[in-house]
């Protein structure tokens, strides 16, 4: 049993210990979403065709790879930034709330790594 | 030592504002399986015409379309919705009116929008 008070021990912890860094990272991906997505849209919606000639040929325009470089980096990370706090929320198990949240983070970097990989690929190959 | 439960599901009214907060949950989650699907494309893409041809089966099935009309809507109401979010964070559109009229405007937005994009993909591809 500690003699610490329960004031005592949490004075000067802060709240997560991480403070605002998430909630913030949250909203400026999200800022960045808005043109990256819609532009993404607009120019797939654009294309003559999806076949696979055309996409080649506009994915190896340096701005479209440029952007969709930039698209699939900061989309995984909010995706993966909204995910984590979906697992946070309804995970309560110490271990299996862990666990998830690594196995969760690993999956996003493969994700976001092969997206970012492929369209490099395809851009400057 | 009994904590404070919020909210209470059980007794708690439904009405627009907390439906569209768990829509907005919800869209979020269908739309991290619609990057796998965005990712599948890519590395078919890059992996070469045949691999592309099949990712293009696969998007294009029955299920296939099904999925991608729904990451549609997902993709606007999210949208529109976490603009409506980013307006409430630089502290604007707090009055009952003004809550209730962006939340049918980004039901309601994503809906046409969604209608939208699919009429000019038909019309392009019948």
């Amino acid at each position: 049993m500690s003699l610490q008070s329960p004031l005592g021990r949490v004075l000067g912890l802060g709240s997560a210990k991480d403070g605002t860094a998430h909630w913030w990272a949250q909203r400026v991906s999200a800022v960045a979403l808005v043109p990256l997505t819609l532009w993404f849209l607009i120019s797939l919606l654009n294309l003559p065709s999806l076949d696979y000639g055309t996409v080649r040929i506009w994915l190896s325009f340096p701005l479209t790879g440029l952007l969709t470089v930039l698209l699939a980096a900061v989309l995984t990370y909010h995706s993966y930034l909204g995910t984590s706090v979906v697992i946070e929320d309804y995970v309560h198990a110490p271990g299996t709330k862990v666990a998830s949240l690594l196995l969760l983070r690993f999956l996003y970097v493969l994700v976001g790594g092969a997206s970012i990989f492929s369209v490099l690929r395809v851009a400057l190959g | 030592m009994p904590r404070p439960l919020s909210p209470h599901l059980k007794i708690y009214r439904w009405q627009i504002g907390n439906s569209l907060s768990i829509l907005h949950r919800l869209t979020g989650i269908a739309l991290a399986f619609g990057l796998l699907a965005l990712c599948y494309w890519l590395v078919a893409l890059a992996g070469g015409q045949r691999a592309y041809a099949s990712a293009i089966t696969v998007l294009s099935s029955p299920i296939g379309r099904l999925c991608l009309i729904g990451w549609t809507f997902a993709f606007w109401f999210h949208c529109l919705n976490g603009v409506r979010h980013l307006f409430w964070d630089a502290g604007y559109g707090f009055e009952r009116t003004q809550r209730h009229a962006s939340g049918w405007l980004a039901v309601f937005g994503a809906l046409a929008l969604t209608l939208s994009v699919w009429v000019v993909i038909w019309h392009a591809a019948p």
